[in-house]
C-alpha cells in the first residue's frame, strides 16, 4: 500500500554520489538567493496587518474555508509541478541526473523554517496586497506536499511495464496521448495515495503559515491557523477548542468527500490483471455511481478530460527506438558545463553570503543544538515505537478492530498536530515543568500516527498460513515476536518510521518554542534557534539553522533509515 | 454409544460439527457430525472437492480451530489448543521468508526451548533425510517450489511428531516435482526412515490418494461428511498401471459422481440456494467439443478425460456439474456423456450456441432467470446487484454467494440475457440490440 517515502528510498543510492553534492549546492545556494533578496528589501515593507482576527466561534466556518481553499490552491499548484517536473526528470535522462538528487535534497529541508524569507519574498512581488500574503502562505503548503508526490510520479514513470509501453508505440499514439492514456493511469494509485499524505503534512503547514512575525512586524491571514494564533495572544483556551473543533469538522469532510472516494477510485488503475479482493466503495463513491444527475456530471467531467487526452500532439516524429543509442557526448558536454557554470555560481554565492554574516565558531554552536534536537528525535522515535508497534500489531491481528482502527489513525496523522500545542503549553505553564523536557512529546504528537497504521496495514496483511504455523509449532512470547511478527511488520514500521522521524525534525521548528500570552517558552535546540534566528530577522542564521537541520535529516535517512529499509526489502518481504 | 476402546487410536474424532453463525439466517454448516479416528502407523486421505469442509477438519485434528460441536481427543485426551506431537505441512508451504532453511527447520524446536547444540545436530538429520543438504544457508525464496516444500516437510519432522498433518501438500508444485516428492516420502514411509507414527493428508487428487495412503476416508459436502471409507490393499511400491489400481480409482470416482437420490422436487426456493461454481463458458464449450470429437464420441471415462486435458479433480467437477445442471451432460458411474442439447450446441455456429445457451440457462439456472424476469419487468430495465446478493446470501455464505452471482454475470453476458456495469453494479438491458 504505502509508497509514500519508500519512492525515494527505492533508488538505492546509499552513499553521496557526486549529483548529490551537486543537488545540496544549489538547493543551499536557492535558499541562500531567496535569504539574500528578502534581507534587501525587509524594511520598508507596509504590512496589510489590518486584518483583524475575531475570536467569535461564528467566523469559524468562514475562517476554516478560507484555510481550506488555500490548501487546495496549493494541491493544483503541487499537481502541475508533479505533471511537469516528474515528467521531465523521467524522460530526460541529462536533466533527470540532476532534478531527482534535488528532489531528494528538497525532501529533507526543514521549509518551516524558511517561512519567513518566502513571505517576504512574495509580499514583494506584491506590494502592500493580501495577494502577496496568500501565495505564501500557498506556497508554504506546496512545499510540504509537491516533493513526495513527485517522486512518486517519477517513479511510477520510470516503471510503466515495457509490453504497455510498446503497444502504445505499435499503435502510434503521440507523445501527449502516450502520457494521458498510459503513464498517467498508471501513476494514479501511488499518486493518489501520496497525495492524500502530502494533504495531511499539508494541514501543519496551513496553519502554521497564516501568522507570520518576522522582527516587530506581524502578519496575518483570515484562516484557523491566525485564529489560534490570536487565541494564544489572548490566552483563550476555549477558542483554541472552538478552532480544534472546526478544524476535526473540516478534516473529517475533506476525508470523506474527497479522499476515501479518491482512493477507491484509484483501485481501478491499480496495475494487476486479476481482479483482487476490494473493499466496499465509500458512500461519496457509491452515491456518484449510483445517482443519475452525478453519475452524468462526472460522465461529462471524465469525457472533457478524455478528448484532452486524446489530442494527437506530438512533439517529435514518430520513431522507432534504437535498441543501444548511444548517447551524444557533444550535447553531454555542453550539458556538463552548464552544470559546472551553476554550481560555480552556487558555490561562489554560499561563500559570499557566509563571509559577510557567519563566523566560524557559529558552526559548533549550531551542530551541537543540533545534536540535541537529534537526540530528542531518537528518544522520542524509540518511545513511539514502543508504544504503536505491539497496539499495531494486536489491531492488525484482528480483522474487526483494525478496520476500524485504520480509519482512526489516518485521520489523526492528517490533523495538524501545532492546533493541539497550546493546551500542553498551558499545563507546562501552570505545572512549571521542565521545558526541554515536556516540549518535546510536541515533536511526536503528529506524526506517530504514521508508525500506527503503517503497523496495523502490516499486521493485517501478515499471511494467515504463517500465524498457523507459528501456532502449530507452539512458537509463543518472545520467540513468536523476535522470529515471527517483528521480521513481518518491519517493512511496514519502517515505512511509517520514516515519515515519522522526517515530520518530527520539521515540527521541532515549531515545538521546540512555544508561547501562552506574554510568557514564552523555549527548548534548547536547532529548532528553537532556527525560530529565535526568525524573530530577529537575521537571514544568515536562519540560513545556517535550516542547512545543518537538512543536513541532519540527511544523514538520519542515509545512515539509519535507507540501509534498514533496503534490509527490510531485501529480506524480509513477502 | 460407541464402547469400544482402542489404545492405539492417535487421534479420536467423534461426532464433530463445525458451522458458522450467521444473522439472517440458519447457520452455515461446514462439518456435520464427523467420525474419524487414525491408528497408529497408518497414512490416512481425507478426499473430497474443495469447500468439502476437509481442510477445516484436518485444523480442528491440528488444534488451531475448535470445534462447534463435539470432541477430539488426542492421545486419550481432550484436544484444546496447538497440541504437542502435530506438526503440520501446508499447501502453500508457510515458511518464514526472513528465515534461513536452517533456522526455519529449527523454530519447532527453538519454540520448545531445545539447546542450541542439538537442535542444530537434530535439524541437520532432518535437512540431510529429506534431500535438503547443502541448502541450509539459502532463504526459502532463494528455492523453486519442490525444495520449499522439502523445507516444509523437514521443518515437520524435526520436531518427531506422533502425527503428520499434511494439507494438499503436493497441490502447488508442477506435476514432475510433486511426483518425485511423493515418492521420496512414500519410500522414506515404507522404510521406516520417518520419526512419526501417523499421517493425516487432505487431497483432492484421487490417484494420489490411492498411491500414498493405506485408507481413504471420501467427503461429501455441503454439509461436509465422511461419505465412504475404503482400504487401499496394496502393498509398496504401488504400480499407477496396475489393472487393481486403476480399477480403484474408476471406483472412487464413480463414488464421488453418484448423487444423492432426490428427495423430492426442489422448491424455486431450494433451486436458488444451489451455488454455482464460476466455470468459464469457452472451458464448458471446450470440454463439449472434445466429448464429441473421437475418440470419445460423445461418451468418456471421467479419469481419462481430466488425463487427457491435464485437468484437476477440482477443476474439472465443477465443470462437469456445470454442463449437467445445464442439461448439456450427463454424470454417471464415473463417465461423462453427452446430451442431445450438448451435441446440438457443439454443432451450432456462435450466434446458434449463444441463443442455445441462453435457453439451457433460464431453464435450468434460476438466479439467470430470476434476474433476466426483474429487468424485463422494469420500466427502465435496470436492477442492483445488490438485491440479488443479498437473496443469495440468506442461502448460501458471501463467499459463494458473491461466487455465484459472479457466475451468473459471466453467463449471463456470454449468453447476452443482460449486461451489468461493474462500477454501479446495475444489471440492465442496454447495449443488447
Amino acid at each position: 500500500m504505502s509508497s509514500t517515502t519508500s519512492s525515494a528510498l527505492l533508488l538505492g543510492r546509499r552513499l553521496p554520489n557526486v549529483w548529490d553534492i551537486v543537488a545540496i549546492l544549489c538547493v543551499v545556494a536557492g535558499l541562500v538567493g531567496i535569504a539574500h533578496v528578502a534581507r534587501g528589501t525587509m524594511v520598508p515593507l507596509d504590512a496589510p496587518n489590518a486584518v483583524a482576527i475575531s475570536l467569535d466561534p461564528i467566523n469559524l466556518p468562514n475562517y476554516a474555508a478560507r484555510t481550506t481553499l488555500r490548501m487546495f490552491a496549493a494541491l493544483a499548484a503541487s499537481l502541475f509541478f508533479t505533471f511537469t517536473f516528474a515528467t521531465a526528470a523521467a524522460k530526460s535522462r541529462r536533466a533527470g541526473m540532476l532534478m531527482v538528487p534535488i528532489l531528494d535534497i528538497l525532501q529533507s529541508v526543514p521549509i518551516l523554517g524558511f517561512l519567513t524569507f518566502t513571505v517576504v519574498f512574495f509580499m514583494n512581488l506584491f506590494p502592500g496586497r493580501v495577494l502577496g500574503l496568500e501565495l505564501a502562505a500557498i506556497f508554504a503548503i506546496f512545499t510540504s506536499q509537491a516533493w513526495n508526490m513527485a517522486f512518486s510520479m517519477y517513479q511510477s514513470l520510470k516503471t510503466v511495464p515495457n509490453d504497455l509501453k510498446e503497444a502504445t508505440y505499435s499503435f502510434q499514439l503521440s507523445g501527449w496521448q502516450r502520457f494521458w492514456r498510459l503513464e498517467v493511469p498508471f501513476a494514479i494509485p501511488g499518486l493518489v495515495w501520496n497525495t492524500m499524505m502530502s494533504m495531511s503534512g499539508g494541514w501543519f503547514f496551513v496553519v502554521a503559515s497564516e501568522a507570520i512575525s518576522v522582527g516587530d512586524n506581524t502578519w496575518k491571514l483570515p484562516g484557523i491557523g491566525s485564529y489560534v494564533a490570536a487565541a494564544l495572544e489572548a490566552r483563550d483556551i476555549w477558542a483554541v477548542g472552538w478552532a480544534i473543533l472546526a478544524m476535526l469538522v473540516v478534516i473529517l469532510l475533506y476525508d470523506q468527500l474527497l479522499f476515501r472516494p479518491l482512493v477507491a477510485w484509484s483501485a481501478k488503475f491499480r496495475f494487476e490483471t486479476t481482479a483482487g479482493a476490494t473493499g466496499d466503495d465509500p458512500w461519496v463513491l457509491k452515491l456518484m455511481r449510483r445517482t443519475r444527475l452525478l453519475g452524468a456530471l462526472g460522465d461529462a467531467f471524465g469525457f472533457v478530460l478524455s478528448s484532452i487526452g486524446g489530442m494527437r500532439l506530438r512533439l517529435l516524429p514518430a520513431r522507432a527506438v534504437r535498441a543501444a543509442a548511444v548517447p551524444s557526448r557533444g550535447v553531454d558536454a555542453v550539458w556538463l558545463l552548464v552544470l559546472a557554470a551553476i554550481v560555480a555560481f552556487a558555490i561562489w554565492k554560499i561563500i559570499t553570503f557566509c563571509a559577510e554574516e557567519l563566523a566560524w565558531n557559529d558552526v559548533p554552536e549550531v551542530v551541537g543544538l543540533g545534536l540535541i534536537t537529534m537526540l530528542r528525535v531518537i528518544v522520542m522515535m524509540i518511545l513511539a515505537t514502543l508504544v504503536w508497534v505491539p497496539i499495531g500489531v494486536w489491531l492488525g491481528l484482528r480483522p474487526n478492530w483494525a478496520r476500524r482502527a485504520q480509519p482512526i489513525a489516518q485521520f489523526l496523522a492528517a490533523f495538524p498536530a501545532n492546533l493541539l500545542f497550546p493546551p500542553v503549553v498551558v499545563a507546562i505553564v501552570y505545572f512549571h515543568a521542565n521545558v526541554d523536557i515536556w516540549l518535546t512529546p510536541l515533536m511526536v504528537m503528529g506524526t506517530q500516527w504514521y508508525i500506527l497504521f503503517n503497523v496495523i496495514a502490516g499486521a493485517a496483511v501478515f499471511p494467515g498460513d504463517l500465524q498457523e504455523a507459528a501456532a502449530n509449532f507452539r512458537i509463543g512470547g518472545w520467540l513468536w515476536w523476535r522470529r515471527v511478527m517483528i521480521p513481518g511488520v518491519l517493512p511496514y514500521y519502517v515505512t511509517g518510521a520514516i515519515t515519522a522521524s522526517g515530520g518530527s525534525w520539521n515540527a521541532a521548528i515549531v515545538a521546540e518554542v512555544a508561547s501562552w500570552g506574554d510568557t514564552k517558552l523555549a527548548a534548547h535546540g536547532l529548532g528553537a534557534y532556527i525560530a529565535a534566528a526568525t524573530d530577529k530577522g537575521d537571514m544568515a542564521r536562519v540560513v545556517l539553522g535550516v542547512v545543518v537541520m537538512s543536513g541532519f535529516v540527511l544523514l538520519f535517512n542515509r545512515v539509519v533509515w535507507r540501509p534498514l529499509y533496503e534490509y527490510s526489502s531485501r529480506r524480509l518481504a513477502m | 454409544m460407541d464402547v469400544r476402546v482402542e489404545t492405539t487410536n492417535l487421534v479420536e474424532v467423534r461426532g464433530c460439527r463445525q458451522a458458522y453463525y450467521k444473522e439472517s439466517n440458519a447457520d452455515l454448516v461446514v462439518l456435520d457430525d464427523v467420525n474419524v479416528s487414525i491408528r497408529s502407523g497408518e497414512m490416512v486421505a481425507l478426499l473430497g472437492r474443495s469447500g468439502s469442509g476437509k481442510s477445516t477438519l484436518l485444523r480442528i485434528v491440528a488444534g488451531l480451530l475448535l470445534p462447534t460441536a463435539g470432541t477430539v481427543l488426542w492421545q486419550g485426551k481432550k484436544l484444546t489448543g496447538p497440541a504437542d506431537g502435530v506438526a503440520m505441512v501446508f499447501q502453500s508451504f508457510a515458511l518464514f521468508p526472513w528465515l534461513t532453511v536452517q533456522e526455519n527447520v529449527e523454530i519447532g524446536l527453538e519454540a520448545q526451548g531445545v539447546p542450541r547444540a542439538e537442535r542444530e545436530r537434530r535439524a541437520e538429520e532432518a535437512i540431510d533425510l529429506i534431500g535438503l543438504g547443502g541448502y541450509e544457508s539459502a532463504y526459502p525464496k532463494e528455492l523453486s517450489g519442490g525444495m520449499r516444500q522439502r523445507v516444509g516437510l523437514a521443518r515437520a519432522l524435526v520436531v518427531h511428531p506422533d502425527l503428520l498433518l499434511m494439507d494438499e501438500p503436493f497441490s502447488a508444485l508442477d506435476v514432475l516435482t510433486a511426483e518425485t516428492l511423493r515418492t521420496d516420502l512414500i519410500d522414506l514411509w515404507s522404510e521406516g526412515k520417518l520419526p512419526l507414527k501417523s499421517v493425516l493428508m487432505v487431497t483432492h487428487n484421487i490417484e494420489e490418494a490411492v498411491l500414498m495412503c493405506d485408507r481413504i476416508l471420501v467427503f461429501s459436502s455441503n454439509p461436509g461428511r465422511v461419505a465412504s471409507e475404503l482400504t487401499v490393499p496394496f502393498p509398496h511400491p504401488r504400480n499407477r498401471l496396475d489393472p487393481a489400481f486403476r480399477q480403484m480409482v474408476d471406483d472412487i470416482y464413480a463414488l464421488m459422481t453418484r448423487r444423492p437420490a432426490p428427495t423430492h422436487a426442489p422448491s424455486k426456493e431450494a433451486a436458488l440456494a444451489t451455488p454455482i461454481h464460476p466455470v468459464s463458458t469457452n472451458l464448458m464449450a471446450g470440454l463439449l467439443e472434445t466429448l464429441a470429437a473421437p475418440p470419445y464420441n460423445g461418451r468418456a471415462d471421467l479419469p481419462a478425460v481430466a488425463g487427457a486435458l491435464q485437468l484437476e479433480l477440482d477443476d474439472l467437477f465443477p465443470l462437469g456439474e456445470a454442463l449437467q445442471m445445464l442439461g448439456f451432460a450427463v454424470l454417471e458411474e464415473g463417465d461423462i456423456r453427452l446430451t442431445d442439447a450438448g451435441l446440438a450446441f457443439v454443432g451450432a455456429d456462435t450466434d446458434d450456441r449463444k441463443t442455445q445457451f441462453a435457453a439451457a440457462l433460464r431453464a435450468h439456472v434460476p438466479l439467470v432467470a430470476m434476474i433476466r424476469q426483474v429487468l424485463d419487468d422494469r420500466g427502465n430495465h435496470r436492477a442492483s446487484a445488490v438485491r440479488f446478493r443479498d437473496e443469495l446470501e440468506d442461502h448460501m455464505s458471501a463467499d459463494y454467494a458473491d461466487e455465484t452471482l459472479r457466475t451468473a454475470i459471466a453467463w449471463g453476458r456470454y449468453a447476452e440475457l443482460y449486461s451489468y456495469d461493474e462500477e454501479a453494479e446495475q444489471f440492465s438491458l442496454e447495449e443488447l440490440e
